[in-house]
């Protein structure tokens, strides 16, 4: 049913974008250093951008380029190398070791399914209910004509969403409050104290030596010095 | 006018905006323009107004916009239901009632958190705006009739609810929370997202009326991709709601999360998935009853089973109410297996009385909380009845209506679901569910002896010697013999569970526990070694614990719903009968 | 109408199945958030390919919302992650044990 009308270069790049698509995919979650990682998810994008392209969204390959590549991509970037995390993970060790397996297995699974479905008729839905795509006037034009008539309504809250994100990332970037007074100002010295590996189990100035105002927020003052990388284990078993 | 512009104008035909309902939408803009109005105000405050004017602005907004959804809710009564904004939003009696819902919320977070900011040193404005924009995102969620606007709201939603997460920087374990939470609120959205794909490709639009239309037109003919976007929708509104097995977060999350922040995303979050949930189901895939019923069924028993079983078991509060939170989650989803309008006007009930019962509850446990949160384990609640009689009871009042007391609201959302369930035949899981109740009633009970000082709490049985399970001369009733069974039972449970902590205390802490009588075990674990700081300080008297006003407010209100609507529920379960859709089943 | 879509929808698809396992599989933060980057593209592609199906210009009204999604998610997450490793070096979900589970 197929393959009648398919001309070689459209077959061509699609087989190209695909491949670029696929091998860059997989290239984000093997690569070592994120920052390879995240110049594989480049060139993921790219194809998905050459891939619109081939089916008429010309506005939104345009679009893709310039907000994924262009902004997203250069964010992680600048955040890899603001944290200095470009140090390389060591992928063989995983504490979760039924994790790997499993998250392999569902992939799996999920491929058999897809594999399944693509031998199906792909259904189609019901034509033309937001205006049509590919006719006579632009892309941009069309799409311009939906987000502004049947998506009004969500275009007007993604500014509710761009708020959020530039709230959250100025309340998120800024130095946490220490006023005087408060536990995680004032118990600096004690939190270094009880990380000491000598501390015996008894530790009878463990109970005594401390004040009473730093109590049971210590772990978290030790913590914030930066001298002990203890696990506060508060919850109890699940 | 060049011959290039009035060519280009006379090709494009000219763009017909639809007509915007402002009145249908005036709730959510009130509260999400009062985010705006109020982020300005900080910003343009130089020091800073004291953090009680943001509070009152934000019960103010809350205020009037649950005044605008009830003006709403009387419009919808007199000229019927309809949709807004072609089609993008349905103004019904359910959106009403879930607009109403998250606008108690936003009053109760403004209250709840007015200590907690005060005392962390927090900036109030950044909080409680988020707080708003957050609550906006569950508002467009309820009333939203497209998928798009659906996943647009729980973004909304989820964004604010992870910074909120994240705001508690003095403690590490709240950035911790918030990352978890990201992570695996990302994945969902993501899995909820190509769900829409596929139903979209299925149908042919996002419009849950135009979907409901077009299912019920041509029935089953590809059924492959349309049930693969369903399954796909249930697991992202799944890992919203916290319905087992895709739970994992919550605890964690809860735990670390500021205490009203934690209340106020229990409330807040569930209500908003649960309503897409409602829509989802009940409005655009009434024709799949059959496919997604079961599917639901599965996820209400494992959840009720699971949030009851590992809630008893637990030594920290915060995830006690996680768990027990999750077991209301598969109360809630045995209102939604029912598929029925009873169902949906069930789950609209309870959600609303959970709203109160669980923004009172971590109102209390922030001021137990105390500085950076840290007091959350059970032992901190002991004695609370002396410490601060009032906090207690009003808290004691809280925990039974969530275990389903008579003479509360709590009792009658349980009954409610279970009504529409039975009446649609549903016996065994009425059933499971009276029992999974039973068994969470005990963790509840435990935590108001444990107040009360009637009973030796998990620690105590733990560590053997030092458990007095004092409950012998508390009173014969058979209802006070039997939590003591099931404290020992998770003493044993959580000592057994590879928790190196309790077994040190049974030996070497046995002395300081002597003194101190029973101890929050909050302690530092140090390169190889072991060190167990008793660190509860006398916890049988315990820390004095602050009762501010803005607490007292909050709780008298929810324990004032809780009860006063439970003795004479006809308000508001005719508020909540009114909760029918516009599409779909009635 | 050159190409069917149904492969375009293959490929989306085992694209989503990427993002999904390297989501599960990998502990760094920041590569799971492109994890999540991938699994988003997959839907704009499956959203793309259904509008050219359909001959309906709303799946491409859809992409450019996640478009949006995407870029506010992104700036959050990373504001999260720049908030906790501030304190610590490393970006490995393993660092993270304070909270069980």
């Amino acid at each position: 049913m197929l393959a009648v009308t398919i001309t070689i270069p459209d077959l061509v790049t699609f087989v190209l974008a695909a491949a670029i698509v696929l091998v860059a995919a997989i290239g984000v979650v093997v690569s070592r250093s994120p920052v390879h990682a995240a110049l594989c998810l480049v060139a993921t994008l790219f194809g998905i951008a050459v891939l619109f392209v081939e089916q008429n969204a010309e506005f939104l390959a345009a679009v893709q380029v310039i907000v994924y590549a262009g902004a997203i991509v250069v964010l992680f970037l600048f955040v890899i190398m603001l944290l200095g995390v470009d140090r390389e993970e060591a992928i063989g060790k995983d504490p979760l070791r039924a994790q790997r397996p499993l998250g392999v297995l569902l992939g799996l699974l999920v491929l058999a399914e897809v594999l399944v479905l693509s031998r199906l008729s792909w259904p189609i839905g019901q034509p033309h209910v937001a205006g049509p795509v590919g006719g006579p006037s632009s892309n941009v034009a069309d799409l311009a004509r939906a987000v502004f008539t049947t998506y009004l309504l969500p275009f007007e809250i993604t500014s509710a969403l761009l708020l959020i994100a530039t709230v959250g990332a100025v309340v998120l970037a800024r130095r946490p409050p220490r006023s005087a007074g408060q536990p995680g100002a004032a118990t600096g010295q004690p939190g270094r104290a009880t990380g000491q590996p000598g501390g015996a189990i008894g530790q009878p100035g463990g109970a005594t030596g401390r004040p009473a105002l730093d109590g049971a927020s210590q772990p978290d003052a030790a913590d914030e010095t930066g001298t002990v990388r203890s696990p506060e284990r508060e919850g109890a078993p699940r | 006018m060049t011959p290039l512009l009035s060519l280009l104008v006379a090709q494009v035909p000219a763009l017909r905006l639809p007509q915007v309902d402002y009145f249908a939408l005036l709730p959510e803009i009130v509260m999400a323009g009062m985010a705006f109005v109020t982020l300005g105000a900080r910003s343009l405050t130089r020091r800073g107004l004291p953090p009680a004017v943001w509070t009152l602005v934000t019960m103010a907004t809350g205020l009037a916009s649950g005044t605008l959804a009830v003006l709403l809710g009387r419009r919808v009564e007199t000229h019927g239901a309809f949709a807004a904004v072609d089609g993008a939003l349905a103004v019904d009696g359910f959106s009403v009632l879930f607009l109403v819902l998250v606008s108690a919320a936003v009053v109760l977070f403004a209250l709840a958190a007015h200590p907690w900011i005060e005392r962390e040193g927090e900036d109030g404005a950044e909080l409680l705006s988020l707080g708003m924009l957050s609550a906006s995102g569950a508002m467009f969620m309820a009333a939203a009739n497209d998928l798009l606007v659906i996943f647009l709201g729980l973004e909304i939603l989820s964004i604010a609810l992870y910074v909120l997460a994240a705001l508690n920087r003095r403690r590490a374990a709240s950035g911790e929370a918030a990352i978890k939470y990201f992570v695996l609120g990302a994945f969902s959205s993501a899995i909820f997202l190509y769900g829409i794909a596929l139903t979209y490709g299925a149908t042919g639009s996002t419009n849950l009326a135009r979907i409901g239309t077009y299912l019920a037109a041509n029935v089953s003919t590809h059924g492959g991709l349309l049930l693969a976007g369903l399954a796909l929708l249930l697991v992202g509104l799944g890992f919203k709601v916290a319905a087992v097995p895709f739970h994992t977060w919550t605890p964690d999350v809860y735990q670390g999360s500021p205490s009203p922040v934690t209340g106020f995303m229990a409330a807040v979050a569930k209500a908003g998935g649960f309503a897409a949930l409602v829509r989802i189901l009940f409005a655009a895939m009434p024709t799949l009853r059959l496919d997604w019923q079961p599917v639901l069924y599965a996820l209400a028993v494992l959840s009720l089973v699971v949030g009851a079983i590992l809630a008893v078991v637990q030594r920290d509060v915060k995830r006690m109410l996680a768990y027990s939170s999750i077991s209301h989650a598969g109360f809630i989803l045995v209102g939604v297996v029912a598929a029925s309008a009873a169902g949906a006007a069930s789950v609209g009930y309870y959600l609303l009385t959970y709203t109160f019962l669980i923004m009172g509850s971590f109102a209390v446990v922030t001021v137990v909380g105390g500085p950076a949160d840290a007091h959350q384990d059970l032992e901190d609640y002991r004695g609370l009845a002396r410490r601060q009689p009032l906090l207690a009871l009003g808290f004691a009042i809280l925990l039974v209506a969530q275990a389903g007391v008579p003479f509360t609201t709590g009792f009658l959302a349980k009954f409610y679901v279970l009504t529409a369930v039975i009446a649609q035949g549903g016996y065994v899981l009425a059933v499971i569910a009276m029992l999974a109740a039973v068994a969470v009633a005990f963790f509840y009970l435990r935590l108001v002896l444990v107040m009360y000082g009637w009973a030796g709490a998990g620690a105590g049985a733990g560590a053997g010697a030092v458990g007095p399970v004092g409950d012998a001369d508390a009173a014969g009733a058979g209802e006070v013999v039997l939590p003591a069974g099931t404290t020992s039972l998770a003493g044993v449970g959580a000592g057994g569970g590879g928790e190196p902590d309790l077994a040190v205390l049974g030996g070497g802490g046995g002395l300081a526990l002597a003194t101190a009588t029973s101890t929050g075990v909050e302690q530092a674990i140090s390169g190889e070694g072991l060190v167990a700081a008793p660190e509860g300080l006398a916890a049988g008297d315990g820390d004095p614990v602050p009762f501010p006003d803005a607490t007292k407010v909050v709780l008298a209100l929810c324990v004032a719903f809780t009860v006063v609507f439970g003795i004479w529920p006809a308000p508001v379960v005719d508020f909540a009968r009114h909760a029918t859709l516009l599409f779909g089943l009635r | 109408m050159s190409i069917p879509g149904s492969w375009f929808l293959v490929v989306a698809a085992m694209l989503f199945t990427v993002g999904a396992i390297g989501l599960l599989v990998r502990r760094n933060v920041l590569v799971m958030f492109m994890c999540v980057e991938l699994m988003l593209n997959a839907v704009n592609l499956t959203f793309v390919t259904f509008a050219r199906m359909l001959h309906d210009v709303g799946g491409q009204a859809a992409v450019f919302f996640v478009l949006v999604v995407a870029a506010a998610e992104v700036v959050v997450g990373l504001g999260i992650i720049v908030a906790i490793f501030r304190r610590r070096a490393g970006a490995t979900a393993d660092d993270l044990h304070m909270l069980k589970g």
